[in-house]
């Protein structure tokens, strides 16, 4: 296995000469950068929340600073180092501000970002400077006689007046750049762990966070369970026994004397039976549509498309299957976007395009009506973005008054496996043809 | 050969009950027989292979998935038995669903309808001897639906070809859409031979060229 840290690596028997040096070296130079830039930052905000305008960026400074080292703890550890907040239960900085107040890892990030900007930093120089430029230094002891031509002070207290003595000293720091490169490695390796230990959420924390998230997407998915158990219901009892009922009633209506009040009356229950059977028929595709499952979200659009009374284009060709209740939700997503276009926006053409690239699926919907679409008074929207915030994803809606609109649905998924691909060979060709 | 003369032996794949017993009733009251009722497409299949019958009927969703099984059993029968005609029953328009029916072969002795289309009875036994004689039957609420589209290669045809065409679709003869559309059968020859000339679908001995042009219909 390869080393995932600097501790690890430096048990290798080739540990100087791999890339862990220089991804030391640049983790602590960059730490010094950084820790030095924001003391600067800290000194001034300082000064401001006397006056307490800085209190504020003073306190959410960590936040980011907290973000940023946790991006630059890759440089020397390999594994993920994942984000310790919460996600805020609503939307707005009203509440964000709430949910990353009540924290304890926003305080732990502000407590680190102190740190940093103080003691860490320096530290950070210090072994950069005992670990590299000694050596280095030491290194060019015979470049300094020869510029010079007589003598040259080396590390400012070493006079050398020889080749043979800087030759000498430029050898010691080679070994010395060698040997050092493991105490070095030591101390970034230590970085990382602090660093890591108070970015990174604490055990709890990680529960918590997983928890909240696993029991939304059950609740997600057993939502879509029983979407698909009512509309078998209705389709294998209701939707049978009135299929049957208007086969039986036009059976009848063959053997009624024609003309006669009987074949009148059959007449009429038989259209009343078949209208009943038409809207039932609507109903159970409105819950589930049996084409979303057997071909996909591309065919499935295109469908609906169809349906629409304002003429729609499509372009969701060679979309993959997507797990099902990402399927589900940018389905319904398009759906209601469709719906919301017939009925208010004026407009004379739409367009759906689907695309499923670098593992997010993306779908948009726009259209040339008179925009001015209010997201808040949507309540068909409002329940669409929590069923895609479930999944991780966000709904955006760009309609500035006088048009166009576009919705746009992103959600996060995996690209899918072949398996899945292969159980399903008809996709592409069936939305090739759309 | 007149139609309504015909028995045909039927076999039937539906899984629900209710509606086998209704059907089986259905087509005895036309004079068919049904050899086979059955309720899964693995049993059609056998029962296919067991009776060779006349025709299919068959069901969209069936056990165990209850998804496509039904039609993807069609198709492959299709593929098995080119000649054999197939009528699938679906409980919603599906164009997804008709489109890979109509591939399944050359489109020839095909039907897809909406299951409430057995409710009017005669136009049902009507659909079902046409299939049998190798028509295509596309019902005729997917039909409606694609003339919402107003795509290429279908762009270049009037309105009244378009109409044409739909009917077409729809399984009808020239002297039927004649009557239909109250005009005269050279009429809708003339309309039909433009609409196969603007899809370039030129004359060929061994391609069907209705089906072709309504093949173009569905994939436009």
């Amino acid at each position: 296995m390869n080393p995932r840290t600097p501790w690890q690596a430096l048990t290798r028997p080739r540990f100087p000469l791999g890339a862990w040096p220089w991804r030391v070296v640049g983790y602590l130079a960059s730490g010094a950068v950084l820790g030095a830039a924001a003391g600067a930052l800290f000194l001034v905000l300082g000064v401001f929340s006397l006056v307490l305008v800085g209190l504020p960026p003073l306190l959410l400074s960590g936040i980011a600073l907290g973000r940023v080292e946790r991006l630059r703890t890759r440089i020397v550890d390999l594994d993920p180092a994942p984000d310790p907040h919460r996600v805020p239960t609503a939307p707005g900085l009203a509440a964000w501000l709430r949910t990353r107040t009540k924290e304890q890892a926003t305080w732990r990030e502000l407590a680190y970002a102190l740190l940093l900007a103080t003691v860490l930093w320096p530290l950070d120089l210090l072994a950069l400077a005992v670990g590299v430029g000694l050596p280095v230094a030491l290194l060019s002891a015979p470049f300094q006689l020869a510029v010079d031509g007589h003598e040259a002070k080396v590390v400012k207290a070493y006079l050398v007046t020889s080749y043979p003595e800087a030759f000498a000293v430029a050898l010691l720091g080679a070994v010395l750049l060698v040997a050092l490169a493991y105490p070095l490695a030591a101390v970034a390796g230590a970085r990382a762990a602090l660093a890591r230990a108070l970015l990174t959420p604490r055990e709890t924390e990680k529960q918590a966070i997983g928890e909240v998230i696993a029991s939304r997407a059950r609740l997600v998915d057993a939502f879509e369970a029983e979407r698909r158990r009512i509309e078998r219901d209705l389709h294998d009892g209701a939707q049978q026994r009135l299929v049957a009922l208007t086969m039986t009633l036009g059976l009848a209506r063959l053997d009624a004397p024609p003309g006669g009040p009987l074949a009148e009356q059959l007449a009429k229950a038989h259209e009343e039976a078949g209208q009943a059977l038409t809207e039932l028929r609507e109903l159970i595709h409105g819950i589930h549509p049996q084409v979303l499952a057997d071909y996909g979200l591309g065919p499935a659009l295109a469908d609906a498309a169809d349906r629409s009374a304002v003429p729609v284009e499509t372009d969701a060709e060679a979309l993959p299957r997507l797990p099902r209740a990402v399927e589900s939700a940018a389905y319904f997503a398009g759906c209601e976007a469709l719906a919301n276009i017939g009925r208010h926006s004026g407009a004379r053409r739409a367009r759906i395009t689907a695309r499923h690239a670098k593992g997010v699926l993306r779908l948009d919907v726009e259209d040339d009506g008179h925009g001015g679409a209010d997201p808040a008074r949507g309540s068909g929207l409002t329940g669409l973005a929590d069923r895609i915030a479930v999944l991780d994803g966000t709904l955006t809606i760009m309609s500035p008054p006088g048009g166009p609109t576009l919705l746009r649905v992103e959600i996060p998924c995996p690209a899918p496996t072949a398996s899945s691909v292969s159980s399903s060979p008809r996709t592409a060709s069936s939305s090739g043809r759309d | 050969m007149s139609r309504t003369d015909r028995k045909l032996r039927v076999v039937l794949a539906e899984d629900g009950v209710l509606l086998r017993e209704g059907l089986i009733g259905l087509l005895a009251r036309f004079g068919h027989e049904v050899v086979a009722a059955v309720g899964d497409a693995d049993a059609l299949r056998e029962a296919v292979a067991a009776h060779e019958p006349d025709i299919v009927v068959t069901d969209v969703r069936m056990p165990p998935g209850f998804q496509d099984e039904g039609l993807r059993a069609a198709v492959a029968l299709r593929a098995e038995r080119p000649a054999l005609p197939v009528l699938v029953l679906s409980q919603y328009v599906q164009r997804s669903y008709a489109a890979d029916l109509l591939d399944a072969g050359d489109g020839t002795g095909v039907g897809y309808l909406l299951k409430d289309r057995v409710g009017q009875v005669e136009e049902f036994a009507d659909a079902l001897a046409r299939v049998a004689d190798g028509g295509t039957v596309v019902d005729p609420e997917v039909v409606r639906q694609l003339l919402r589209r107003h795509r290429d290669p279908l762009e270049a045809l009037t309105p009244r070809e378009r109409e044409v065409l739909g009917l077409v679709a729809e399984g009808r003869s020239n002297g039927a859409i004649a009557r239909r559309l109250v005009v005269t059968e050279a009429a809708v020859g003339k309309h039909i031979g433009n609409i196969l000339a603007k899809l370039d679908l030129p004359p060929a001995e061994d391609t069907h060229r209705r089906v072709l042009a309504v093949l173009t219909y569905l994939r436009a």
